[in-house]
């Protein structure tokens, strides 16, 4: 009898063995053996390349569709790289990055000056900083039969602020004079938890209405009492089930529901990828940093037409010289499919993100051809 | 029906039927009274309960059918049935039997609307769920997948390494503190490990999760994932599961099953091994079972320890794993274009996890079953 | 009894190595589980510190620990307690089903359907609740606001995506009707056989024989479930998280879109953002709820010990 269940306990123990050695995807096991943590070398079939090991990143949850898109489509290129992104937030991405955890990171705001100088320090020299990801945020609403309003600075503001409080208000009317405005409620919808979205979008209020909006940027929503949801999926889900909410959320999960045309100037702008991409244009460089180190101060107020000033800006960390060459060749390939037009497309299809121009990405190509290590 | 009684040892009958009396009347002319009264009430036909509900349901349907929502059929129906079945029994049976079909009634209702969120949330995982049940789902890992595809081998396979790794550190832990607090321990320190697996059970899982980040820092450095801290995490959740579901089953083992052991010379620690754990096997694996259940669908403390990776890693020392909980949470938190693929690929997870705490389930009964000894304790 | 399984080993043979071992492997099981515990303690108590110190200022909202930890507190306190004064008439009436009123193979499956129940995912719960149950409660709760809302709890005015305290101590609800169930039903099935039976000789329906043998031999186990339920409750993080819009402070009109947030939930919202002080005030947080978690489950086992009289092996 014991016997027989050792013997059944063995079996156990060997076939669950089995199972996991004998486990990997389907699709990982095609073209090289670089899966596994991609630590094994390449072999014959794959194209041409020379990199291959393990890149680690973290950072901004905001990226991560798009840092999706981009692994996949440069371990496609280099069947024998690994790349993870952890999407932990930006401020654990630039902890872990200063700290030397990973090899880059994503982040929603540029390093501030303390940060900067830790991670000067932790690169031996400069750090790279580049507005890789800059997506438009969608002002969404769901008001039935109404599919898109205009909407000034100061009326989104008041709205936010729980100053204008139904939808047939004066200040919402007088901009939209063809549309029938229901006396339905306004809920106003915020993310409950702390985002570069959030963080952009009060930035935006803070910075174009300051009278309307009496708070100051933040990542935490800073007015209580309205309808607080996690993550974008779950301001679209609050948005989309009630009626007369109103939130912000990354344009790219906005479809279905009504969006804002905000006010730019004498004029309002829907978001469109391209209008998102042309306030970096218009926007300047922040002072007093390095050469690599392309942190903008945007430029919400601007009135130039076709411009869309609620945008997320997301940039891309990694240090202009690594102690090891290979860490080094592997950032700067990575980087330099990132803002390879195919790259940046990719990122188009899968997470909404505007493009960069061309102009701008040539002037990052410049930091990135900079990376090198510090041998 | 009824008996004359023709002698005072009817007492019992009248003290149990004390409602249907006039308790301690005048007990003269108690031979005409009691002869008219039966000692045994009548009761409803047979089928009374199942035609009275019949009845409720056609009604309820009935409402139903005429426009009225599915929720308020329902209620009426049960309201109705309650009603009926009350009033009826209470006129044929009285008041104590008619008051038992109340509860019963009351009982039955209560518990079938406490399956309705049960069962909607099933329906609703499997609902959802089953849209990415292909082979796809089951044999790719998301290693460059963008959009619609991918799968979830390389999540199926983390959550058994880091689950089956927590159960490895639990499990002896846990089964050996049992062993000490039922069989060895006397005195303070059994008061206290007693008290403090109480405590343990306390720990949130978050605060689980953030202590094994702390603790892995110390020794790797920030920004440190792998597997065997979810598995840290997780076992400090599971032991004192394992530690409470043991011990309960070592108690259940007779003491004269020791004794005999002990009369026969046998040591204390093969008595342990050859007598009571045998005894008690049966239950302590489905314990163990049920603890593994309880802990494979945890998220937040794999969220903050392993992370979530999009390629095969079963390595649990070096590096990210993939494991379905983090991996239904992250597709849902952070979904890209188009959102119903990442959607999909989360409730299916979701529904994966699921049918795999079933098997374990299962499994556990299967055990108790096979290894239950032939004489129960 | 005890006298002799205590002495025999000690006094009547040699202390052999074997035994040695295993009291020693054991015994250090226990005191591993002691260490752990002392280390989770003392890790929240060293992360929490520069918290506890720090000037009100350096706080989040600037407002001192306090006041930011007590709306946390008492969210998590109020979903909780609505949670557990719906679940538990709930458990005890599927405990007494499926002990006393389910034909013995059905309930059988009952009983392992819902213990099935207790392991299913958190955020399995939380999606469920947002998506299918949050929706459903826009139109009641405002007729309650409406027409009840001179009580403070239905004060409105209503939300209209559903996302409210009331939603959030639901899912809470069901989230810990299944082990709750599982306590009670284990303690009604002890019931001793001959108590049930006597009452029924006795003429008993079966509601007094449940009544007189079944309740009160399993007051303890409800007591004790439902305080583990609350011990779970209090604990919850996912679901709240992605059901409960808190966004306000100490308000007890659980019909609202502002609500205030639970801690369990607030860590998991914001700890992936945050970094510095802002860490350690998360964490302090996080000891209240460790304390406040502690307090309810010793209770919980103070009363379920009251019964504990019936091991084999004591």
């Amino acid at each position: 009898m014991r016997n027989w269940r050792a013997r059944t306990a063995a079996i156990a123990v060997v076939s669950a063995l089995a199972l996991v050695t004998a486990c990997s995807s389907e699709n990982e096991d095609e073209g090289s053996g670089g899966s596994s943590g991609g630590t094994s070398g390449g072999d014959s079939g794959s194209p041409a390349s020379e990199l291959s090991g393990s890149l680690a990143g973290a950072g901004a949850s905001s990226q991560d569709a798009a840092q999706q898109a981009w692994m996949a489509g440069f371990q496609d290129a280099n069947p024998d790289v690994t790349v993870t992104y952890d999407p932990a937030g930006s401020g654990a991405g630039r902890e872990q990055f200063i700290a030397g955890g990973v090899a880059f990171a994503g982040s929603d705001a540029y390093l501030d000056e303390e940060e900067l100088a830790a991670a000067n320090e932790r690169c031996g020299g400069e750090v790279v900083e580049l507005p890789i990801y800059v997506s438009p945020i969608a002002v969404i609403f769901n008001l039935p039969g109404v599919e898109s309003l205009n909407l000034s600075a100061e009326t989104i503001a008041g709205i936010f602020n729980q100053q204008i409080t139904t939808w047939n208000d004066d200040a919402i009317a007088a901009d939209n004079p063809e549309v029938e405005l229901p006396d339905t409620a306004i809920t106003p919808v915020n993310r409950a938890d702390d985002s570069g979205t959030t963080e952009n979008f009060t930035d935006y209020l803070a910075a174009v209405a300051p009278d309307a909006w009496p708070h100051e940027a933040s990542d935490v929503w800073p007015v209580e009492g309205g309808e607080a949801a996690q993550g974008t999926s779950g301001v679209v889900q609050a948005v989309t089930s009630g009626e007369g909410t109103i939130g912000y959320a990354d344009a790219s999960q906005a479809s279905g529901l009504g969006t804002v045309h905000v006010g730019v100037g004498d004029q309002f702008t829907e978001y469109s990828p391209e209008a998102a991409a042309a306030v970096l244009e218009v926007s300047e460089r922040a002072e007093g940093r390095g050469e690599h180190d392309f942190a903008f101060d945007l430029a919400r107020e601007t009135t130039e037409a076709g411009t869309y000033p609620i945008v997320l800006v997301s940039y891309g960390l990694a240090c202009a010289a690594y102690d090891d060459a290979a860490t080094a060749d592997l950032v700067q390939g990575y980087f330099n499919y990132i803002l390879s037009p195919e790259g940046q497309q990719a990122a188009a299809d899968t997470a909404g993100s505007a493009p960069l121009s061309a102009d701008l990405s040539q002037q990052f190509q410049a930091a990135v051809d900079a990376i090198g290590s510090a041998a | 029906m009824s008996t004359p009684p023709t002698n005072p040892a009817t007492g019992p009958a009248e003290s149990l039927d004390t409602d249907r009396l006039p308790a301690h009347e005048d007990p003269g002319p108690q031979t005409v009274t009691l002869a008219a009264v039966p000692l045994t009430r009548g009761s409803l036909p047979r089928h009374a309960a199942r035609l009275v509900l019949l009845g409720a349901v056609g009604l309820g349907a009935a409402l139903f059918a005429a426009g009225l929502g599915a929720t308020w059929g329902a209620v009426l129906a049960a309201v109705a049935y309650t009603v009926v079945i009350y009033l009826w029994s209470r006129s044929v049976e009285g008041t104590r039997r008619a008051f038992d079909r109340f509860v019963t009634a009351v009982v039955s209702s209560a518990f079938l609307v406490a399956l309705v969120p049960l069962a909607s949330v099933v329906w609703t995982v499997v609902d959802r769920g089953l849209a990415r049940f292909d082979t796809e789902f089951f044999s790719y890992s998301m290693r460059g997948v963008v959009g619609e595809g991918g799968g979830v081998n390389h999540a199926i396979f983390g959550t058994l390494i880091i689950t089956a790794l927590a159960a490895l550190i639990s499990v002896p832990v846990g089964m050996l503190t049992a062993i000490y607090l039922v069989e060895y321990g006397r005195g303070a320190l059994a008061r206290a490990i007693t008290f403090f697996v109480d405590v343990m059970t306390g720990i949130p899982s978050i605060v689980a999760g953030l202590f094994a980040y702390a603790l892995f820092e110390l020794f790797y450095g920030p920004g440190v994932r792998m597997g065997f801290m979810g598995s840290v995490a997780l076992s400090i959740l599971m032991i004192p599961i394992v530690v409470r579901s043991t011990e309960e089953m070592l108690k259940l083992v007779p003491n004269e099953l020791r004794e005999a052991s002990y009369a026969l010379a046998v040591p204390k620690w093969r008595t342990i091994v050859k007598v009571v754990l045998p005894t008690a096997i049966a239950g302590i694996a489905t314990g163990v079972t049920l603890a593994i259940a309880r802990v494979i669908g945890e998220t937040a403390p794999l969220l903050i320890t392993v992370g979530i990776t999009t390629s095969d890693n079963f390595d649990p020392f070096d590096g990210r794993m993939a494991t379905l909980s983090v991996f239904s949470f992250s597709q849902y938190a952070t979904p890209g274009i188009p959102r119903e693929a990442y959607f999909d690929r989360a409730w299916s997870a979701a529904l994966l996890l699921i049918l795999i705490v079933m098997v374990l389930n299962l499994g556990a009964r299967l055990i108790s079953r096979l290894f239950a000894p032939k004489t129960r304790g | 009894m005890p006298s002799t399984t205590e002495k025999t080993p000690r006094r009547g043979t040699v202390q052999r190595p074997g035994d040695r071992v295993f009291a020693g492997a054991s015994t250090g099981a226990g005191i591993t589980i002691l260490a752990i515990l002392a280390g989770v303690a003392a890790f929240l108590v060293i992360e929490a510190w520069p918290a506890l110190w720090a000037s009100d200022e350096e706080m989040p909202d600037g407002e001192g620990l306090v006041l930011y930890v007590w709306p946390l507190l008492f969210g998590t306190l109020i979903s909780a307690t609505f949670a557990l004064l719906i679940a538990t008439p709930f458990a005890v009436a599927i405990a007494l089903f499926i002990s006393h009123y389910a034909p013995r193979r059905v309930a059988v499956t009952l009983g392992y359907l819902i213990d099935l129940l207790a392991a299913v995912p958190s955020i399995i719960f939380g999606l469920w609740g947002a998506a299918e149950l949050a929706p459903l409660t826009v139109e009641p709760t405002q007729w309650l606001a409406d027409n009840l809302g001179f009580i403070p709890l239905f004060e409105g005015p209503a939300s209209a995506t559903g996302r409210t305290m009331l939603v959030a101590s639901m899912v809470l609800a069901v989230m810990i009707l299944p082990i709750t169930t599982a306590v009670v039903r284990e303690a009604f099935l002890q019931t001793p056989r001959l108590h049930e039976e006597a009452s029924l000789a006795l003429g008993a329906t079966r509601w007094e024989m449940i009544r007189m043998a079944v309740l009160p031999f399993g007051r303890s186990a409800i007591i004790g479930g439902a305080m583990l339920g609350l011990g779970r409750a209090l604990g919850e993080t996912m679901a709240v998280a992605i059901v409960l819009s808190g966004s306000a402070g100490v308000t007890f009109n659980i019909i609202g879109s502002g609500n205030p947030s639970s801690i369990a939930a607030n860590i998991a919202l914001r700890f992936p953002e945050s970094s510095g002080l802002d860490i350690n005030v998360l964490i302090a947080s996080g000891l209240v709820l460790f304390a406040v978690t502690l307090f309810v489950n010793m209770g919980a086992r103070a009363v379920i010990n009251r019964r504990r009289d019936f091991s084999g092996a004591n």
